[in-house]
Parts: structure tokens; sequence; C-alpha cells
């Protein structure tokens, strides 16, 4: 991208490039890593940030003493839509159009970021206006329509901040939870036209300057572009949670309305919102009830947008749905509870993930959106296993700790799903199931230590080698190991090695007894 | 009660005085001791590195030796690790099912039921939480993360631990706070991992602790590991040798004089002790 330079060249966009595809960007997770870990500042405003958001959900969840039964309602329902979710898609669709809105169905997002531009040009517009949305991020419609030459405004304050300083979003819920207030100081002050040249980093001062610079674009836009939290099949509504009213202003002021909607977000019926209107502010923002809860069901003559488009985008999600262990993934609803308290996620910061889908969620939903690992189809057969490719990587990207699955409003086990992913990017198969890929070095290794490991003669036999270095060493600990025992010493000392197995002296002394 | 010891792959090879622990401590409050020869590995390691198809026959090698348990031949077995015993409860019978074994599945599944981790054992099964233990020390509990979120271990070893003449338990902060090993992750994620336990080794630090413990020593490794390279004068010790830890045969320190029992943490296990009706070596 070009870089227009306005006496502020402190602003600079993370990450440096422009990705080329917003689900699979940068390098593999362990080099993304190395680089977003040397960042003492992103470290500090993560720690900062996600504690604070960790403590406000432990204290909305602990007060409701049905919290755990609402979950097991949540994950009940949702398994439920994806047990029927042709039938529930072709029922919304039913009443979406019964109520006067048009539904478009996109299979990936070359289709649905057509079916939006196409729109868009109808309505005669050369920009739009958007609600923050995690599936227009993921099919990248804001470049897709810049290329076209229609610009998309973000009016999510967070979104707002990401869009102007050029980065990309590294948290789900907090897009720009990477930039403190002095750098958005900074970047509404060089990169924002009608900012106050008095702009100080007061967060009112910063939040009156987004509003009245969105305040302009309200108010002169003609098309709106949403997301969707959720759909209701039964009666064709359409609601989106937001905190600060400006995706109200979206949904109500423009006379178009294009709303772009991940095809398992579609709930059965109007009861279900009870659950998931509990289940998603308390699990997000760690607030009882958001501040803006905006519904509309087609459209009302006289009354908020004229024209609604819904766009039910698949992009890899009937491939998830095809894997049982993995389809869990589809049920998230996308409050990024499970980033807040992951260890790894509030080390490396989201933008290490190399996809808009970052943390725990990101590392089961970005692989299988891809296809990493799975069936080919005719014409995109299956690969082989690349560990180069950064989508692959994702889902070793966990010390398996848990905490996600404890912090799901929905219960997805991600600890299980992430262990199954690990074993569908390392043996991929073709569309017959079979195994497609060479056998690889640890693929060997692995199957020489199975031998090992299934006997305790052999293991005895290993294990025994260990007493003799133990014997060498006499106590000492090793503080450089060779590969890939140097990847443990680069921070911490090898344990100091015993001169005898448990299992040596167990047979000693039952000799003895 | 007859219990047999699951030491696991680790603690055989490189800890082994957490598993003499166990025995000694099981022994001590009265207990038949048995260590089956047949043991090896649950399978854990194959299965979080994404190969449970290579972890079917080390499985199968672990439901069988254990597989007396069933029978009645022993009443329980125990492993000195919450990461292997929830590997035997959430992990065989998938792995089994994988391979289409169904029969091994049920039998890895009957045998985790009677498979019980350190605490679990004594708190649950044994109904003991004063285990007659004095160890004079200043330590901190570092609740693992499988412990914690997946057998649910609760309190019970800080219960154990509070229980001990002599020991001074003192809070770790953000102790539910992965210390960042995760098995193969520390070594593929080696940068993250390492920024991970040295968040921990502070926290460790901070307290004032002479002796860090845990119930896995894999976790205990990873924050000795980070403790030793800043050249930190805490000691790791697991759960099981603190609480084996007796007057007549205290814990000693790696790297201390050799004592009666030897010197238990750089290796020498000791010398063989206890009821002689111990039977080492289960049936096969």
């Amino acid at each position: 991208m070009t870089t227009t330079h306005l006496g502020m060249p402190t602003v600079r966009p993370k990450p440096e490039r422009e990705p080329e595809d917003p689900l699979r960007w940068g390098p593999t997770f362990a080099e993304a890593a190395h680089g977003t870990l040397q960042d003492a500042q992103l470290r500090t405003n993560l720690r900062r940030a996600t504690r604070t958001i960790r403590d406000k959900r432990l204290a909305v969840t602990a007060e409701l003493p049905d919290w755990e039964a609402l979950r097991d309602a949540g994950a009940a329902t949702k398994a439920d839509v994806m047990a029927r979710l042709p039938e529930l898609l072709e029922q919304l669709e039913a009443s979406v159009t019964a109520r006067g809105g048009t539904v478009h169905w996109a299979r990936d997002a070359a289709e649905a970021n057509r079916v939006v531009t196409d729109l868009v040009r109808a309505a005669g517009a050369t920009e739009v206006v958007k609600v923050k949305s995690m599936a227009t991020q993921e099919i990248g419609l804001n470049e897709h329509l810049e290329a076209h030459g229609v610009t998309a405004h973000e009016t999510d304050l967070a979104e707002l901040i990401v869009q102007l300083a050029g980065d990309r979003p590294s948290h789900i819920l907090v897009p720009a939870i990477h930039r403190n207030r002095d750098e958005i100081r900074e970047v509404f002050a060089s990169r924002m036209a009608d900012a106050p040249p008095d702009l100080t980093n007061d967060p009112r001062a910063l939040a009156m300057a987004a509003r009245a610079h969105l305040r302009e674009l309200f108010l002169r836009a003609d098309v709106a572009v949403s997301g969707a939290n959720l759909a209701v099949a039964e009666t064709g509504t359409v609601a989106v949670v937001e905190s600060e009213g400006n995706g109200r202003m979206c949904l109500t002021l423009p006379r178009v309305l294009i709303t772009v909607m991940g095809i398992e977000k579609v709930l059965p019926s109007f009861t279900d919102l009870e659950v998931f209107l509990q289940l998603l502010p308390r699990s997000s923002t760690g607030e009882r009830m958001n501040p803006y809860t905006t519904m509309w069901s087609g459209v009302t003559p006289g009354d908020g947008p004229q024209e609604f488009h819904l766009v039910l985008l698949d992009n890899g999600r009937t491939r998830a749905l095809a894997d049982d262990v993995g389809r869990q993934a589809l049920h998230c609803i996308r409050c990024s509870a499970c980033l807040n308290v992951c260890p790894v996620y509030e080390r490396t910061g989201g933008h290490a993930y190399g996809s808009v889908y970052p943390g725990p969620i990101g590392a089961i939903l970005t692989p299988q959106l891809l296809g990493v690992g799975s069936p080919g189809s005719p014409d995109s057969p299956g690969t082989a296993p690349d560990p180069h490719d950064p989508a692959a990587t994702l889902p070793f990207a966990s010390t398996l700790c848990g905490a996600c699955y404890d912090a799901c409003p929905v219960r997805i086990d991600i600890p299980t799903a992430l262990v199954h992913l690990r074993e569908r990017a390392l043996h991929p198969v073709d569309g017959d199931g079979r195994a497609v890929g060479r056998p690889t070095a640890t693929g060997l290794a692995m199957r020489v230590a199975a031998l090992v490991l299934s006997s305790g003669r052999r293991l005895g036999a290993v294990s025994s080698l260990v007493g003799l270095a133990g014997r060498v060493l006499r106590g000492r600990r090793l503080r450089h190991l060779p590969f890939p025992g140097s990847r443990w010493t680069l921070g911490r000392d090898a344990p100091p090695l015993p001169t005898t197995t448990f299992r040596a002296w167990a047979r000693r002394r039952g000799e003895r007894s | 009660m007859r219990i047999a010891v699951f030491a696991t792959c680790l603690v055989d090879g490189l800890f082994p005085q957490a598993a003499v622990a166990t025995v000694r401590l099981l022994e001590r409050l009265g207990h038949d001791v048995v260590v089956p020869r047949g043991q090896a590995c649950c399978g854990q390691v194959h299965v979080n590195s994404g190969y449970p198809r290579e972890a079917a026959p080390v499985v199968r090698n672990h439901v069988r030796t254990f597989w007396p348990v069933v029978e009645g031949e022993w009443d329980a077995v125990v492993a000195p690790s919450g990461s292997c015993v929830g590997s035997t409860r959430h992990q065989q019978a998938r792995v089994a099912r994988q391979v289409g074994d169904e029969g091994l599945a049920r039998a890895a599944t009957a045998v985790a039921e009677r498979t019980y981790e350190l605490s679990e054992l004594l708190v649950d099964v044994l109904g003991v939480t004063d285990v007659g233990a004095w160890f004079p020390h200043t330590v901190t509990y570092h609740p693992t993360c499988h412990a914690l979120r997946m057998l649910r271990v609760g309190d019970r070893p800080e219960r154990l631990l509070r229980a001990v003449a002599g020991l001074e338990l003192v809070d770790l902060p953000d102790a539910d706070q992965c210390c960042g090993f995760g098995g193969t992750f520390a070594l593929k994620n080696a940068d993250t991992s390492t920024a991970m336990v040295a968040d921990k080794a502070d926290c460790v630090v901070a307290t004032g602790a002479d002796v860090v413990t845990a119930g896995d020593w894999s976790c205990l490794m990873n924050i000795d590991g980070a403790l030793s390279r800043r050249g930190a004068p805490v000691r790791a010790a697991h759960l099981a040798e603190i609480l084996a830890s007796t007057r007549d045969d205290p814990w000693r320190p790696p790297g201390s004089a050799p004592g009666r029992r030897g010197r238990a943490g750089t290796g020498r296990p000791g010398r063989p002790g206890g009821r002689s009706a111990a039977r080492t070596g289960g049936p096969r």
C-alpha cells in the first residue's frame, strides 16, 4: 500500500505489509510470534487489556446462578443448528423474502464480494458505511470494494482506528487492542483529516473526534454494509449486538442495507435469543447487557432501510461441518472470551495468527475454513503437509491448557479440536480418505517412539541410557542441548539427570524383598 | 488397599524420585504397592503431537499392563501426574476407536475409571488429608492445567499440603496461568513457551518460597528449568516428594549431601525400604 506521511511518521501499520488473504498471511505462527514477542509495548497493552476484560467477564458470569445451564443450552442449540443447517437456512430465506428482503447465496469470498459490489453499484453509490463485522473482514470486502471504486468507511471506533492506521485487526471484539491511547491519538492526528488540531490522548477527546468524523458519514451514506450476530429462521429477524450505537446508525439511516452473514449464525426460533443475548454480552465485553441490540425483519415501508439484502456466506463452512470433531468451531458466537483468557494470545498478540480470526478459536476455525488437510475435491486435491503453511501451524499454537474451553459460552472443546486438527494438518487425505503426501522425518521418529513406548522392556532399555548419562554428569545441569533440545535450553536449563530409573529401583527392590 | 503405581514415562526415566516417593508414601499409609513391569506410557505424547494412530500400540500396552485392576487384583492405579491420568480418561478410548478397536476402547475406559491422580487417590479414595508428613520449608503450589481443568482436582493438593507439619504454604500469584510447557509446544513454539515460563518463574520468585511444587514433573521441569537458568534459589519438588518426607526420612533437594536415602533429587532413589509385603512387578 502507499503510505502518505502527514508529519507523524510514528504511526506504522501493523503488520507492515498488506496481507493478500485475510485468512492466511504472514509466516508460520512460531516465526510470527518470534517477532511480536519482541514488542514490549504490545505485550504491556495486551496484558492490561485482556486481564481487565477477563476480570469483568468472571464477575458477570459468576453472578448468574444458571450460567452453566445457559452454556449447556447454548451448546445444545448450536449442535441442533449444525445438525439441520440446510433446512434452517431455507426457512430463513423464506422468512426474509416474505418480509421484503432479498437473500443471496455465496459459496466463497469471491462470490460474496461480487454480490455486494454489484448491489452497491446498482444503488449508485461510491461509498458505504460499515458496521463492525468479522464476515466482511474474512472475505476482504473493503479491499475488494476499494479496487472497484467504492470507499468503505469502518464506523466501529476500534475498526476505524485499525482502518486509519493501515493495520490488521488483532482481536475479534477489540480489533485495536494492540494500540494504546497515545498511539490512537497519533493515528487520528495524522490520518483523520477532520481531527481537531489540539487533540489529546484523553479517551473522551478521542471518542468525540471520532464521533464528529463519523456523524458526517452516517448522514451522507446511501448504503450500509453489516455482518450479523444471529438470524432467526422462524421470523427472518437479523440482529446486530454492539456497544457504541454506530452500528445502529448504519442499520437505520441509509436507504440500502447489505448484510453478510456466515451460514452458521442462523438460530431456529426467536426464543433462542433469550439464551444468546445473555451469553454473548457477558462473555464478550463482560457486561450484563450490551447497550445496543438492533433487530430487523425484512423491510418496513417508511421506516429504516427500504432495501435489504442478506448475503449467506459459506466460504469453507460446509467443509468444516463435514468434520464431526472440528465442526464445533462453527458454534462460535465471536465473543472472544477465549482470546482474553489465552496465555499464548496474551503474549503473542493477534497478528501472530496471520488470520482475521486469532486466538484459540482462530487456531481451530482458520485451518478448517481453508481446508487444511481436508479431503480434496476433483478440482482441488488434498495436498501434502506443508510445514510453511501458516494456517497448518495454528493448531500447534497452544499448550492445551484448557482455559479457552472453560471460558467458552457455548462449550466448544477447543483443546480436543486442536489435537484433532494437528492430526489433520499432518495427515492430509484425498477425496476418498486415502492419505496423501510422503512420510516425514517426524512421522518416522513418532513410529520409533511408539515402538519404545509400547513396551516396558524397550522403554527400560532406552531409559537406562539416561541413567548412564546421569552417572557421567553427576547432577550437573546442561545449559545447552543439541537441536531440538536447543529449543528447550533457549530459556531453561535441562533437568539434572538421575543415575537410575524408577523401574530399575523397583526391580532391585522386588528382588531383595 | 492394593495399589498399582503408574510412574509415567517421564518420571520413570527423568524424575524417579517422584515415583519412589509415591511408593514410600502409600506404604507408610499401610497399603500394598505394586509396580507392574510392563508399564511404559499413556500415549499422550503421540496424541498431542498429531499422531493418534501411532499412539494405539502405546495405549494397548498401557491397558494390558493395568488390566488386573479391572479384574480386581488391585484396588486402584495411581500416577504422580494429572496430565497422564487426564490422557487415560479423555484420550485413550478415543485413540482406540480411531483405529477401530472398540474392545480396546471399552477396556481403556474400564482401566481409566480405576486410575487416579495422587491427590485424588489420597483424598477421595483413601480419605486422608494428613499423611503424617514433615517438610520444614516455605512452599508455593502451582496447579497444573490438566489437574486443574481436566481432572478438576480443586483444592485437594492444597489440603494435603496444609496438613504437612513444618510446611508453610504461600499463595502463588496468577497460579491458574499455564507455565508454558505444553509438551512439544515447548519446542515447536519455544519463544512463546519461554515467555510464558519467565512470567511463571517471576511469580514463583515473588512468593519468597524455598520450594515450588506441583502434581506433574512435566510442568515442574519447565518451571524448574527457568528458575535454574536465572540462578534463583527456589527448588522444585513433586507433591509426592513433599508428602513422602518425614522427620526420619526427610526430603533432600537435588545436589545436597547424600543422606540416609541417598541423593534422591539427582537420581539415586535410595535404598529399598518399607514393607516387605510390597510386591514389585505385577502380572504380565
